[in-house]
């Protein structure tokens, strides 16, 4: 029965067919009447105005840059602003002949040949009509010598404009980065982003650090202007216009104070010091020397002072806590210790008699420790302590490459942190598939002894080293570190904070976590490897010592400090959380050819955790050796460390 | 004698369309002559696109419907299969992937979408037995959104709107109830403000863009401002042939492509406005009366959707250029100047005097 009904009526379809072919009829009728009251509306009423618009005139759009966001410290200390300086002007379609109101103009106010230079190269990136700077940062003396002169230049002005300015100088510039004037690279970016039209009025871009990595915050949105112009590109009148929008301030987790106090620290030497509070991920001081001033790059920089930044030995415009790249050397024991403990290896009472070197089975190769000799009897706390070098050797050789590296990676080797500013380099993490990969080679067990201690093919960032120590400060939560901890938006006044965000968490045993920690408590205490950070501190301190070495050291060679050239010396390393019971500050240190971890690197955290947990300021006093020398090791595998040198620079260099 | 040789050469050829669409090539030749700078070159390009296209109309007008009717699925089937191609191995040009280089040619997949998928459709709902049931709509619903979502991946928006609105003429043709129609309405017009919240404002601002492009005249919206003053110039009867200041000097972008409606309503004004939509509406009359008396509910479907998908284009077009629609890449048919596009048009042609044509020998048969 139902199947009769179903079937179809011919008659009956067709007929709805062609009432539902009528309705669709009557919509294209409908929708021709709008598309001809439309053309009513423009040809006809509007006639009159399209058409003044179209015959004389022609229309042009002006935009109009928005002021760029500024950047302040935590404590609301101003890092990055704008102030207005005086420019002066020419327009060029107002000006008969350029060259000789160019010479007049030049003796009223000095006009130098690297001035003509970026007008010509402005004046041929812009519209006629448009004005053009010759002249910026013109002082009051000048600026009302050619104000009293106006009457003879017409087509010539003075206006202010927006200059990107950093009070601070040097202090902070890897972090805080800065602007440079747009480049080719930098328009295919924007418009490959679909945002080229929001930089028409736009001179500057974001080109490294927070101004490069926040820069869709930092600029704001362009306003502009419809002006009608006449035939010889003059605006007679603007017919709308839209204000700019300003970009949003950024509010940094940073605290400038702190970072004086760690650049201070470093004194003349060069390397790296990154603090975060490990609860949060915030990053607290941000440190990379030497520096350099970013204002110098905000218009330009001069050939001399590039040459004189890019050819230094020092290497000023790296980012070194983000792209130095050096083997962790001893301050990865607590992470490789750890690796043991959960592995439910070299639980206590474990313990070895360390007679100075570990020996492979089948080879009479000797690994020597630091210490000729040995220590005698050694634990897991004890050899965290001391820096025993045999003890993690033979933990390594127990535990194999893969288990060891699986579990480090935990804590953030041979990963980026995932910061938020650009740039950062990943470091390495050996394992036998990327030797293989890499060198065509196998891996062999000497290599993985030598992981042990940090030594080898091991490369870390000074930000992969902090964020570890935070992750081991914070019981393997791990957050994401960030530079930036609010965005206040700059029209509705409305703060987005940053919240914090775990990145991942490593499930570790209380008691595992407990023998690590007193470990490194003892480190600062008298016997351990930094025992002068330590002295007298007021709050206990969980530190490690380390050292990288520069160059390679034969077997039964001896290394001699003082003979060797400073820029072979081993580098020093030192990382520390504290208050050690409750932390709310991780350090990573690393003064590069500073030779031991302990008297060098550890009294630049010494001082930066005395001020954020004390908020002492540092007294000046000569530093102060300390008793033991953490390890210098055998194998000769020589891992140069110079910070890797690539795009970074060429970037720079606009 | 002479006509008796030739009539059956044009025995499939409806001679009231290609009398209407001959015309409105020719106003278009002359529209490019002007919009191109007075390039005999672009005019004889565009004379050599006419004729493939024409060519590719005489023989798809020569095909039985029936056999057009078989070959609706390996041909979806195909175009498919090429869309996918497309998407993994397609070359990109303009940021956007949509060729596909076979070695010999080159081949955009999406212009055959643009006439597979309502075949399909149409062929779906001819085999139905019965009257189409609503889970019947859902599955050719399917069927469309499979090549549309591959196209507006590419991503080429326009080709995507005009497929799902061929689709969509089949839907309602094939008889997609009133109820469900205004049920979808009411669906989206309840989840548009809830899908809007969810949006970041940068999405947001791209759509605003889209919708109102004088918000972005820096960008965007710096084509439609000047194209309204070009349309508004030309008053009522326009700034004469070849007269145009604002296509004459560089004002207008893209003038020889998808804003050739704009050189055409400066120098005609609104009187040339209106003829040309005169054309295009006889046009669309013949290919609604020929969907009327198709005999087959696959041609007439198809009929339809072809003759409404062409009204789509024409208003998407002109509806852009004139600031009422958003910008979307779309051509004015039988105007802008473009080869692959004029043969996939005319290949449409080509099916509805096939429908037209061949409808005697199915009922003397």
């Amino acid at each position: 029965m139902a199947y009769g009904n179903e079937l179809k009526n011919h008659q009956n379809e067709l007929h709805h067919f062609r009432l539902r072919l009528t309705v669709l009829g009557f919509l294209v009728l409908i929708a021709f009447s709008i598309l001809a009251s439309r053309f009513y509306f423009l040809q006809i009423n509007r006639y009159d105005y399209y058409q003044t618009l179209a015959e004389n005139n022609r229309i042009s759009i002006v935009p109009i840059a928005p002021n760029r966001g500024l950047i302040t410290d935590r404590n609301g200390i101003v890092l990055a602003h704008n102030f207005f300086v005086y420019t002066l002007e020419i327009t060029p379609s107002k000006i008969a002949n350029l060259e000789s109101t160019i010479a007049e103009l030049s003796q009223l106010v000095e006009i130098n040949k690297s001035d003509l230079k970026r007008f010509k190269k402005l004046k041929a990136q812009s519209n006629s009509f448009e004005s053009v700077p010759i002249r910026t940062h013109l002082n009051e003396v000048e600026a009302a010598k050619f104000a009293a002169n106006r009457y003879r230049f017409p087509g010539v002005e003075i206006k202010s404009r927006l200059f990107r300015h950093y009070p601070q100088g040097k202090m902070g510039a890897h972090m805080i980065g800065y602007i440079g004037r747009i480049n080719d690279k930098d328009l295919t970016k924007l418009a490959e982003k679909d945002v080229l039209s929001n930089y028409k009025g736009s001179d500057h871009i974001g080109k490294s650090g927070i101004e490069q990595s926040y820069e869709s915050e930092l600029h704001g949105t362009t306003g502009f202007q419809q002006v009608e112009i006449d035939a010889d590109g003059k605006a007679v009148r603007v017919l709308s216009s839209k204000a700019p929008v300003s970009g949003n301030n950024l509010v940094l987790s940073a605290d400038i104070k702190l970072q004086e106090i760690a650049e201070t620290a470093f004194g003349d030497h060069r390397g790296a010091l990154v603090a975060i509070k490990p609860s949060t991920g915030e990053v607290l001081a941000f440190a990379s020397m030497p520096t350099f001033d970013p204002n110098l790059f905000v218009d330009g920089i001069d050939t001399e002072n590039w040459k004189l930044l890019n050819e230094s030995l020092d290497k000023p415009l790296i980012n070194r806590p983000l792209r130095g790249i050096y083997p962790p050397g001893s301050t990865f024991k607590p992470f490789a210790a750890l690796a043991g403990l959960e592995a439910g290896k070299r639980e206590p009472p474990f313990s070895i008699n360390d007679a100075g070197y570990f020996m492979l089975p089948n080879s009479r190769h000797r690994y020597r420790d630091w210490k000729p000799g040995g220590h005698g009897n050694v634990d897991m706390r004890r050899a965290i302590t001391i820096s025993c070098d045999t003890f993690f050797y033979g933990l390594a050789m127990e535990l194999g490459i893969e288990k060891l590296t699986d579990f480090v990676r935990f804590f953030g080797f041979g990963e980026k942190s995932g910061i938020d500013i650009a740039g950062e380099v990943g470091g390495l993490l050996p394992t036998p598939k990327w030797k293989q990969r890499r060198f065509k080679q196998p891996w062999y067990k000497g290599e993985t002894v030598i992981v042990g201690i940090g030594q080898g093919y091991t490369l870390a960032t000074p930000m992969q080293l902090a964020q570890a120590t935070a992750i081991l400060a914070n019981k393997g939560v791990a957050m994401r570190p960030h530079l930036v901890s609010s965005i206040t938006n700059s029209k509705t006044g409305v703060n987005k904070v940053n919240k914090p965000f775990i990145n991942n968490t490593i499930i570790l045993k209380d008691k595992n976590l407990e023998i690590v920690k007193l470990g490194m408590i003892d480190v600062t205490l008298p016997g351990g490897t930094a025992a002068a950070v330590g002295a007298n501190a007021g709050y206990s301190i969980a530190a490690k010592t380390g050292t990288a070495q520069v160059i390679g050291i034969k077997q039964n060679e001896k290394y001699n400090e003082k003979l060797i050239n400073e820029r072979h010396r081993d580098h020093a390393l030192f990382i520390a959380y504290a208050p050690a019971e409750n932390p709310t500050i991780a350090v990573a240190v690393i003064v590069e050819n500073g030779s031991h971890g302990g008297s060098t690197a550890g009294p630049i955290a010494r001082k930066v955790m005395d001020y954020y947990l004390l908020g002492k300021l540092p007294v000046v006093e000569p530093p102060k050796d300390a008793k033991i020398t953490p390890s210098i090791t055998g194998n000769a595998i020589t891992t140069l460390i110079q910070p890797i040198e690539n795009a970074l620079e060429e970037k720079l260099h606009d | 004698m002479f006509s008796k040789l030739v009539q059956p050469f044009f025995k499939h050829i409806d001679s009231f369309l290609i009398s209407c669409l001959l015309f409105t090539m020719l106003v278009g030749l002359f529209v490019l002559y002007s919009a191109s700078g007075q390039s005999f070159g672009r005019v004889s390009a565009q004379i050599i696109n006419i004729a493939v296209a024409l060519t590719a109309m005489w023989m798809v007008a020569n095909i039985q419907p029936q056999l057009l009717e078989r070959i609706a699925p390996p041909i979806y089937m195909m175009g498919v299969l090429l869309l996918i191609s497309v998407a993994l191995f397609g070359d990109i040009s303009h940021g956007a992937r949509r060729w596909l280089n076979l070695g010999f040619t080159k081949i955009q997949p999406s212009e055959i979408m643009r006439i597979a998928a309502p075949m399909m459709l149409a062929w779906f709902f001819a085999k139905r037995e019965a009257s189409p049931r609503i889970r019947d709509f859902f599955f050719a619903a399917i069927l469309l959104v499979v090549p549309v979502v591959l196209i507006m991946k590419q991503p080429d928006l326009g080709t995507a709107l005009l497929v799902t609105s061929s689709g969509f003429y089949i839907l309602f043709l094939a008889g997609l109830s009133w109820k469900f129609l205004l049920g979808g309405a009411v669906t989206i017009g309840a989840l548009t403000p809830i899908f809007w919240s969810l949006l970041h404002d940068y999405q947001r601002r791209r759509i605003e863009i889209l919708i109102d492009p004088t918000q972005d005249p820096l960008g965007a919206g710096y084509h439609t401002i000047q194209a309204t003053i070009a349309l508004g110039s030309g008053g009522a009867t326009g700034k004469g042939w070849l007269n145009g200041t604002q296509s004459q000097l560089d004002f207008l972008p893209e003038r020889t492509t998808d804003f050739i409606f704009a050189v055409f309503g400066e120098e005609f004004g609104m009187i040339g406005n209106i003829i040309l939509l005169i054309l295009f509406s006889l046009i669309i009359i013949r290919g609604l009366i020929i969907a009327g008396q198709a005999q087959t509910t696959f041609s007439r479907l198809l009929a339809g959707s072809i003759t409404l998908t062409f009204f789509t284009y024409t208003f998407v077009n002109i509806g852009m250029v004139s600031g009422i629609l958003p910008v979307v890449g779309v051509p004015l048919p039988l105007i802008s100047y473009g080869g692959t596009s004029m043969v996939s048009l005319f290949i449409s042609f080509g099916i509805l005097m096939s429908i037209q044509t061949h409808k005697k020998l199915v009922a003397s048969g």
